[in-house]
């Protein structure tokens, strides 16, 4: 009985230490870096996952510079002065940061049905690591899938024009517009109740955002409304800036493309976290 | 509030889930260091009460406390407080064990070292060694249960909740679960175990607390609340039916006048206060009278009998 009270009492007193802010600041990291190597771990011992995340982007990169490219190829390099495929690729780099996302919204579907969560939220740990340490993982795992796109794109005769300093922004910025992105997957993925949903639900918004944009075609083609729309969306200013890095050009929406990373994550960051939290009271 | 003699304490709690009654007003008790089984059918709210003190549900009213720790107002302190093996394994598939008992440790702020120390211990303990560094999605569901065990351990909880800790288990897996729960108990850990089956709650817990469809219907000692039950009873089908009635006669008293013959199938059922003992004294007293016996059998109450017994209905579940 005194063993027990003398403990309690160790716990107690350990609880509200952690209660002041740098001790939870150190915490939320150190459970972020214990959840990302966790998520990982997932796809060291199921590299298919990883597979299917770059399947579909290889796909498009072939099917619009071999079957489409022929007709519209020609016509796009004269408008862009460049190959076809060095103004494709920039694009497929910014979709293929953009769709891994989908991984999130599934991985927390699942963690969330089968009862993995209901670990997590009975331990002293951080919320939000759970949420954190599944973008994270998800970014790691992006610097391989856009890796892997860069090297298909070789292989068709993509190349960077322009400086060092210039692709490597142009990298370096498709992996935090990725991350960016992961919290809207994220509060998918919290939102849905199975991870089947998860994968449609994940797909079904990116995909019209994607076709209405100058990833695969310049929005100067397109016609009224929809020219507008794909204009000021911000797929399509993140494509032009990364396309205009790599090629070595002026990256004259670089400003908004940051705003737009910072609001996203700013609004849903907040939102998958809060939903989290909430699910299952 | 760290002296209480009660581990865990459940006082009017409520909860629903939109127009579905989980809990109707549940007040129980847990002394500390004694097991509380917790004994009701499907649905009856045995998980919603388990979810509530272990912080992943909020009640809608009433108070729950764990070590004394309010669990709504203070829930990170409760966390450190117990450890909870859910109704499911709660798992990760595709870490090996070893990780997935280091990764609980580090979750509970435990240094890397002592994490890996008592990840090792607890996987000799639930003769997991072997398995250690296997994916948990190649574990049979007697080893992820262990393992979803030792995770509820990796801190030495003071108080430890079991949802249905052997259901769907084989007979074998689920004495080996017994042996394991009774050390913990014997560590001197409080323990809230839930279960469907009479036997399981008779076997293992101090105190047992009878719920059905969001209410507290009984509570007691195994004891206590067998006085309360219905008895154990022999039945009883002779070879030839002219013998029946002869039977009967000599069975009467051994059922304290309760015994009854049902005339169009033969059977007679002994209502008797000692299963066994009550076998041995009906073939005793048939052989006595030279009856040849056909069939005999003792069939001991079911959860359904006691619940017929406490409610005067079935229950709730198929
Ligand atoms: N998340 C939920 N949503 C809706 N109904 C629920 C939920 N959880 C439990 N219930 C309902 O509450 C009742 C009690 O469930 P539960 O506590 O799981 O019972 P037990 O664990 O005793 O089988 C059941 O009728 C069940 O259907
Ligand atoms: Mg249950």
């Amino acid at each position: 009985m005194s063993e027990n009270v003398i403990s309690l009492q160790t716990a107690i007193e350990a609880a509200a230490k952690e209660q002041t802010f740098s001790e939870r600041l150190k915490w939320f990291f150190l459970d972020t870096i214990e959840i990302t190597k966790r998520n990982l771990l997932h796809y060291v011992r199921m590299p298919q996952l990883i597979f299917f995340s770059f399947i579909q982007p290889v796909i498009f990169v072939l099917l619009f510079t071999q079957v489409f490219g022929g007709a519209m190829g020609s016509a796009i390099s004269a408008l862009y002065g460049t190959d076809y495929v060095n103004y494709l690729l920039p694009g497929i780099f910014v979709q293929t940061a953009l769709v891994s996302g989908v991984a999130t919204t599934v991985g927390l579907a699942a963690d969330l049905q089968k009862g993995m969560v209901d670990r997590f939220r009975s331990l002293p740990m951080s919320r939000a690591a759970v949420l954190t340490g599944r973008t994270l993982a998800d970014s790691v795992r992006s610097v391989f899938t856009i890796t892997i796109m860069v090297l298909v794109g070789s292989l068709l005769g993509f190349r960077f024009s322009g400086t060092f300093a210039e692709s490597a922004l142009a990298m370096v910025l498709c992996l935090l517009w990725g991350y960016s992105f992961s919290w809207v997957f994220a509060w998918i993925g919290v939102v849905v109740k199975d991870p089947e949903t998860a994968q449609t639900a994940g797909f079904i918004w990116v995909f019209p955002l994607q076709f209405a944009s100058s990833i695969f075609v310049p929005s100067q083609t397109m016609t009224g409304f929809l020219q507008w729309f794909a204009e000021n969306q911000p797929l399509t200013l993140m494509a032009n800036t990364v396309r205009a890095l790599i090629l070595g050009r002026p990256a004259d929406q670089l400003v908004p493309v940051i705003l737009w990373m910072v609001g996203i994550v700013a609004v849903f960051a907040p939102l998958a976290v809060w939903q989290y939290t909430r699910r299952t009271k | 509030m760290g002296n209480t003699p009660y581990a865990v304490v459940v006082d009017g709690v409520k909860k629903s889930f939109g127009s579905v009654t989980a809990l109707a007003g549940v007040s129980l008790k847990a002394e500390t260091g004694k097991v509380l089984g917790l004994l009701g059918p499907n649905g009856a709210g045995k998980t919603t009460i388990v979810r509530i003190l272990t912080t992943l549900l909020q009640p809608d009213a009433g108070t729950a406390t764990v070590a004394g720790i309010d669990v709504v107002k203070n829930p990170g302190a409760a966390r450190r407080i117990f450890g909870l093996a859910g109704q499911y394994p709660a798992v990760d598939e595709m870490l090996t064990g070893r990780e997935n008992l280091n990764m609980v440790g580090r979750l509970y702020h435990m240094p890397r070292q002592l994490a890996k120390q008592r990840a090792d211990e607890l996987l000799e303990r639930f003769a997991l060694t072997d398995a250690a560094n296997r994916p948990i999605r190649t574990y049979s569901g007697g080893m992820r249960r262990r393992l979803d065990l030792a995770a509820a351990l990796v801190v030495r909880p003071q108080v430890l909740f079991l949802d249905e800790p052997t259901t769907g288990l084989d007979p074998r897996t689920r004495m080996e679960l017994w042996d394991v729960i009774r050390e913990l108990v014997a560590d001197g850990a409080t323990l809230l175990l839930t279960t469907q089956y009479l036997e399981e709650a008779d076997a293992l817990a101090d105190h047992i607390a009878i719920i059905d469809r969001g209410l507290l219907i009984a509570e007691g000692t195994a004891d206590q609340l067998k006085g309360r039950l219905q008895k154990d009873v022999v039945q009883v089908r002779v070879t030839h039916p002219d013998h029946a009635q002869s039977a009967y006669e000599a069975l009467k008293v051994l059922g304290n006048g309760s015994t009854q013959l049902d005339a169009t199938s033969g059977w007679i059922s002994v209502p008797v206060p000692h299963g066994p003992q009550g076998l041995v004294e009906a073939v005793r007293l048939l052989d006595e009278r030279k009856v040849a016996i056909a069939d005999i059998s003792l069939r001991r109450p079911s959860l359904d009998d006691v619940f017929l017994t406490l409610t005067g209905k079935p229950t709730a579940g198929e």
